[in-house]
């Protein structure tokens, strides 16, 4: 088991250094660069930009150097000091901008997956087992409403009704008087109050889907063979019902996990935007609008990183519950 | 049936009526079964698929899949004795399912084998937890140790090798003969009055098979158990069972000791299985099938079950009204007009 860990560790090296050259290389490849961008909008704001400013703002951001250099100079700094790069479009360095964006990302995102499966397993399992019953109909229902209807309407929607009935601005994760203040209880306690209402939103994007998995999982483990055998054992049904197939049908979740993270990055960004969250994924955007690649490969580079880790994640915790996934152990 | 009746009654099924209702019709998998099971005896059920053989067997334990199964008619008188041999009888239909009193017959008062032995298990559990969790539902106060002593005893008994290693084995890591012992483990630990194994040789190599019913004999001389053996491997059914009967399209075509049947098949469906199997001893000659296959399950037929692909069949009479079962012979059973 620690060996396959570690195996599987040793893998990560090779997938994240071409992992960052893709990064890299991609956010490259369209034409025009941060310059072109940035002369863009000085010509929109009425400013002539000459030949020459243009020449020195190249060599300002070291954008005049060969592209396999940038690359290293980038990747060295990650590697050897920390150092993600700058980035131009904030004039910040990248590190400061994503240190607060990036947990905060991910504390979103985690409660909001474990958030749809505490909501989306109960109601799947109680749909496959009353399968066609009313509720089963009824939960359908709200599930299809639930993906075709866009988070981000929905979350304009909830902050509009938020505020105007309550009185309460359901935007950011923070109240303004917390915003810059040092962590603290009551930062934490503002945040929670803020915290639920992406995380249902966030959530709920998620939960309609997993809902119909566990429900067809569940359904084809009821049929099988060994729920008959337990049952002639003379198990009760409820007892049954959780000790073996729901385990069976709860399996692929756990699989899900790795592209749980950039899933629910990407696809949250209008949410994200809409209610002013400070998360990575408008970031990302507004970055690769302006073509700002230190900032936006680091991004890139971050989420497959943690996608990768959440697949090894994964992976670790199927061979912990699914016995058949082990190897070598318990040899003949 | 006589030559049953020295030992007391364990089951008395009369008149089981087991139906499926599907969009598509009814199916009625089991139509007014009827027959007894006594103590240490063994009873053989023989026919092709679909006969209603392993309904009838899931019907006793309460397990048909339902919706869309359901006992429609009839009684399954179950006699619960205590040490005295005071008996307590329960009819099995009329217990809730699920409730408490029929969970405590199956597994304890009857044990089943299924034909599978590859899905029979869960794939997630050790054989040892899924073994001992029996002892753990119905003996209160027994700990989690002591069952395990005991799963590890019974995995010896039924021939696994190094039980005390392979109680912590996944059904993944094991053989497919080697799991039909751990299920036969499972099904016995709790010491069964009956043993009901549904097809549990049929998906095993030969070589296989016949280790395992030698097991299953040599059980359930040891333990003093009925045993109800279905298949449709008549040499199998023949070697297993005391009496045999032979069922076709939900119904009891014949019914008699083995003895009997093997010597003096009366039913043409019963002569025309026999035909269909190869003999050592016979000559050399081309197998005969039974012509045609069974009729749709849903078709209401009025007559015999059997007319369509029967060779002796009298057009006007097997056709009209079906058949009663008759005691043509004592002890002998037979349902067919060529004997009334």
């Amino acid at each position: 088991m620690l060996l396959y860990i570690i195996r599987r560790l040793l893998m990560l090296i090779p997938i994240l250094i071409l992992m960052s050259m893709v990064a890299f290389f991609l956010i490259e490849l369209p034409p025009g660069d941060y310059v072109s961008f940035r002369i863009q909008q000085l010509k929109m704001s009425g400013v002539e930009v000459s030949e020459d400013e243009a020449q020195r703002l190249m060599i300002q951001f070291g954008l005049d150097k060969p592209l396999p250099l940038r690359y290293w100079q980038w990747v060295s700094g990650i590697v050897l000091r920390g150092n993600w790069g700058w980035s131009l479009q904030w004039n910040k360095s990248v590190n400061e901008i994503l240190s607060e964006r990036i947990p905060m990302t991910m504390v979103i995102s985690f409660s909001a997956l474990i958030f749809s499966w505490m909501i989306a397993v109960p109601i799947g399992i109680y749909s496959a087992t009353h399968k066609y019953s009313i509720g089963d109909y009824l939960f359908t229902f709200l599930g299809f409403i639930g993906v075709a209807t866009p988070g981000f309407l929905l979350a304009l929607i909830m902050a509009w009704l938020l505020f105007t009935q309550l009185g309460f601005s359901a935007l950011g994760l923070f109240s303004k008087e917390y915003l810059d203040a040092p962590w603290s209880w009551a930062k934490f306690v503002d945040l929670l109050k803020h915290l639920w209402l992406p995380l249902i939103l966030v959530g709920l994007s998620n939960t309609a889907g997993t809902i119909r998995v566990v429900r067809n999982n569940l359904l084809d483990e009821l049929n099988k063979q060994y729920v008959i055998t337990a049952r002639a054992k003379g198990l009760s049904e409820w007892k049954l019902l959780f000790k073996y197939p729901v385990r069976m049908a709860i399996n692929p979740l756990l699989s899900t996990v790795s592209w749980v993270l950039p899933g629910l990055v990407s696809s949250t960004v209008l949410i994200d935007i809409v209610l002013s969250l400070q998360t990575v994924g408008p970031v990302l955007l507004r970055a690769t609008l302006a073509q700002d690649m230190y900032l936006a490969g680091s991004i890139v580079l971050i989420l497959s990183a943690l996608t990768v880790i959440g697949a090894l994640i994964g992976d670790i915790l199927l061979v912990l519950v699914d016995p058949r996934i082990r190897f070598g152990r318990l040899a003949k | 049936m006589a030559a049953s009746a020295n030992n007391p009654l364990l089951i008395e099924v009369k008149d089981l009526q087991t139906y499926f209702f599907l969009h598509e019709g009814t199916v009625r998998a089991v139509d007014g079964v009827s027959f007894n099971i006594y103590e240490g005896r063994s009873l053989g059920v023989i026919g092709e698929s679909g006969c209603g053989k392993s309904v009838t067997a899931q019907s006793m334990m309460r397990i048909v899949p339902s919706p869309p199964g359901r006992e429609v008619g009839g009684s399954i008188l179950m006699y619960l004795r205590d040490g005295n041999g005071a008996a307590e009888v329960v009819d099995v239909l009329k217990l809730p399912a699920g409730g408490p009193k029929m969970r405590s017959i199956r597994g304890q008062q009857i044990g089943m084998i299924f034909q599978e032995p590859m899905t029979s298990l869960s794939p997630l559990h050790t054989i040892g937890d899924q073994i001992s969790e029996n002892i753990l539902i119905h003996e209160k106060g027994v700990t989690k140790k002591e069952a395990r002593e005991r799963t590890i005893e019974m995995l010896g008994r039924v021939g696994i090798p190094r039980p005390q290693r392979l109680v912590d084995a996944y059904p993944h890591q094991l053989s497919g003969g080697m799991r039909q012992r751990a299920m036969i483990a499972m099904a016995l630990i709790c010491g069964p009055r009956l043993l009901i194994g549904d097809e549990p040789t049929t998906a095993l190599d030969v070589t296989i098979e016949a280790q395992i019913l030698d097991l299953i004999k040599k059980l359930q001389a040891d333990l003093g158990m009925a045993l109800m053996y279905i298949s449709h491997d008549l040499a199998v059914v023949g070697e297993m069972s005391d009496e045999i009967m032979v069922m076709y399209l939900g119904q009891v075509m014949e019914h008699s000791t083995t003895d009997e049947i093997f010597d003096n098949p009366l039913h043409p469906y019963t002569v025309a299985l026999w035909r269909s199997i190869p003999t050592i001893e016979g000559k050399l000659e081309r197998l005969v099938p039974i012509s045609g296959s069974l009729p749709s399950p849903f078709a209401v037929l009025p007559g015999c079950r059997f007319f369509s692909r029967c060779d002796r069949r009298i057009p006007g009479v097997c056709d009209a009204a079906p058949p009663p079962l008759k005691e043509v012979v004592p002890g002998h059973l037979v349902r067919c007009f060529l004997y009334q």
